[in-house]
């Protein structure tokens, strides 16, 4: 009797170690596409901005990068584009999704809500091409003649469909925030006579901050590194950004140009330091997120 | 139960949409993938076809083709006839752009790199040979309500550089003129700009990554002007005369229209190609493909 549990129990030990063995590797293949993705981004992406010059790079107003004569790689342009176009987007997003994040999470009656919420769900698989597609066809026709422009391709298309585009993030985070409030904050705040409103937006709101603070986070890393939406409704001119001037970010910088860039130019070594340069964005945003997430632990 | 029923039913509508766009042309699937598979598919047959001792002259294999976006139509035509007379060969196009094509060309990750410019002088210098296949005309086109029918290359030029920027100044309605173009690199852009004389010279209001993005934008805008290889061109843009010469394929094929250019298979020098690359070669240079490239819209070189 007794050797046979005792073979059981080294077998289950073995198992136990295999896949332990199993999971150790799968998390560390994990961390290697990160490192590997890093390492390789940094060392494609700083020979042109030691060619170029990081202030000529990163301050340089104007953008030819296939000018024969005279070529010239500066990438403020996309830069404030992307900061703009961000800054816009989470400017109309967060409010709505806030308030829909509200909406569902409190007031909204339960048959309501289940049906809202498999649409924001949807609203979040829905590839970002059509997003593109849709603007294209519709924002843009509409923009050009509401502002009597000679093309609709703008910042403000942009600023419009990635205001779409985060609106799912913000609000699943959002809700689930609220929804984690312990129920005696709220019943305590109604019970001293606050009404429900007041009770949302006072108590709820404020114990549920940090969440919607990531859910804002979210919102930016997911508008800052879109690419096919955007590329298709903001006219991929390089200029300054303004609000009815076609502009382009940097991811489609990268885009649009990657495809007949010629191996090995300063061209194609450029754009993966634009690359370099959205890396950096969204990692910054991804501590940002971190942060916000711990506060919510503590 | 609902989010799942709900992406069940995204997923099936998007595998509709891919279903969809694959059907219509199921010879000519672009990616690396179906390449292994119909290598390992393609092999298959040929020993099947070895032991029951049928002629020896059939080809067989993977032509792989890359780059121009504008060849794609031509190619694909190509391909689909002589897969239809080769049935063991398959012939695989990927659009990455002319400048990649000649670079996988020269480095020998494809078989015939495709180029719609003339090589540079670098890149023969590099071991690219040339093989004209087709001409293709660079139309200027405007949008169907434009009353504007005839440019000449100056105007157009002066239209490019941002020193006419209203339709009225050419006898067109008074609109403001958007001037859309191809991205930076883009064959079609480099052999517009070029012909026209207006390299790095170019105002342009919006830039677009494809051919059917220009001809979108132009189609659905009164007030643009755009320029995209004379095959893709349909009936949603009008095409201008350039000079009092309509862009048709007698224009090009005479040289009387003055935005052409050519359609480039790229080989390498001293590489020997696969007897099925060779084959397909031989047969897109053969005054028998020109009735297939007219089909495609573009003009054969050697009929």
């Amino acid at each position: 009797m007794e050797p046979q549990t005792k073979r059981r129990s080294t077998l289950k030990e073995m198992i136990e170690l295999l896949m332990r063995v199993i999971f150790t590797v799968c998390g560390f293949i994990a961390i290697a596409f990160v490192l590997i993705i890093t390492v390789y981004l940094i060392i494609s992406g700083l020979p042109a901005i030691r060619e170029i010059g990081l202030v000529d790079f990163l301050f340089g107003t104007r953008w030819a990068s296939t000018d024969k004569t005279n070529p010239a790689y500066g990438i403020l342009p996309f830069i404030l584009t992307s900061i703009y176009g961000t800054a816009g987007a989470i400017l109309i997003g967060v409010p709505i999704g806030f308030m829909a994040a509200v909406f569902l999470s409190k007031v909204a009656p339960p048959k309501v809500a289940a049906v809202i919420r498999p649409a924001v769900d949807l609203l979040a698989g829905i590839p970002s091409v059509v997003y593109g597609l849709v603007g294209m066809m519709v924002l843009v026709p509409w923009i050009k003649d509401t502002f009597d422009l000679k093309a609709g391709d703008s910042l403000l298309a942009a600023i419009l469909v990635l205001a779409v585009m985060i609106l799912p993030s913000i609000i699943s985070v959002s809700e689930t925030a609220l929804k984690a409030v312990p129920k005696e904050y709220e019943e305590a705040s109604l019970a001293l006579g606050a009404t429900p409103l007041e009770t949302y937006f006072k108590v709820s709101v404020h114990a549920a901050r940090s969440g919607i603070a990531a859910s804002v986070v979210l919102g930016v890393g997911r508008a800052i590194g879109e690419a096919m939406a955007i590329l298709m409704v903001a006219g991929n001119s390089p200029n300054m950004p303004g609000l009815f001037r076609s502009v382009k970010f940097l991811t489609t910088a990268i885009a649009s140009e990657m495809s007949y860039s010629s191996v090995g130019s300063l061209q194609r070594n450029a754009l993966y330091s634009i690359g370099l340069v959205l890396f950096l964005f969204i990692m910054f945003i991804n501590v940002m997120l971190n942060l916000f997430l711990k506060k919510d632990k503590e | 139960m609902k989010k799942v029923i709900a992406l069940v039913a995204a997923l099936t509508l998007s595998m509709g949409m891919f279903a969809g766009c694959g059907s219509s042309e199921p010879a000519s699937s672009a990616s690396s993938s179906a390449a292994a598979s119909s290598e390992a598919v393609s092999s298959e047959a040929a020993s099947s076809e070895a032991s029951s001792s049928e002629a020896a002259a059939a080809v067989s294999g993977v032509v792989n083709t890359d780059g121009s976006t504008s060849m794609e139509s031509v190619v694909k035509a190509l391909a689909e006839a002589f897969m239809a007379e080769n049935p063991d060969v398959t012939v695989n196009y990927s659009g990455t752009g002319s400048g990649t094509g000649i670079e996988s060309a020269t480095a020998g990750t494809c078989d015939i790199g495709l180029s719609s410019r003339a090589l540079k002088e670098d890149e023969t210098a590099a071991g690219a040979v040339s093989n004209v296949v087709a001409l293709d005309g660079v139309a200027v086109i405007v949008n169907p309500a434009n009353t504007v029918e005839d440019l000449t290359v100056e105007q157009i030029a002066q239209i490019f550089k941002g020193e006419i920027t209203n339709w009225s100044q050419l006898g067109g309605a008074d609109l403001e003129i958007a001037v859309y173009g191809r991205e930076a690199g883009s064959g079609t852009r480099g052999a517009f700009e070029e012909i026209v004389g207006v390299e790095d010279a170019c105002k342009l209001t919006n830039e677009y990554s494809s051919t059917g993005d220009v001809i979108g934008n132009v189609a659905s805008n009164e007030n643009a002007i755009g320029y995209a290889s004379l095959s893709a061109v349909g009936d949603t843009v009008k095409a201008v005369k350039v000079g009092g010469i309509e862009c048709s394929e007698a224009t090009i094929k005479d040289g009387t229209y003055a935005i052409q250019r050519p359609f480039v298979m790229v080989t390498k020098d001293g590489a020997a190609l696969s007897d099925a690359a060779q084959a397909f070669l031989d047969f897109a240079m053969s005054p028998d493909a020109a009735e297939i490239i007219a089909a495609a819209g573009a003009v054969s070189a050697n009929a």
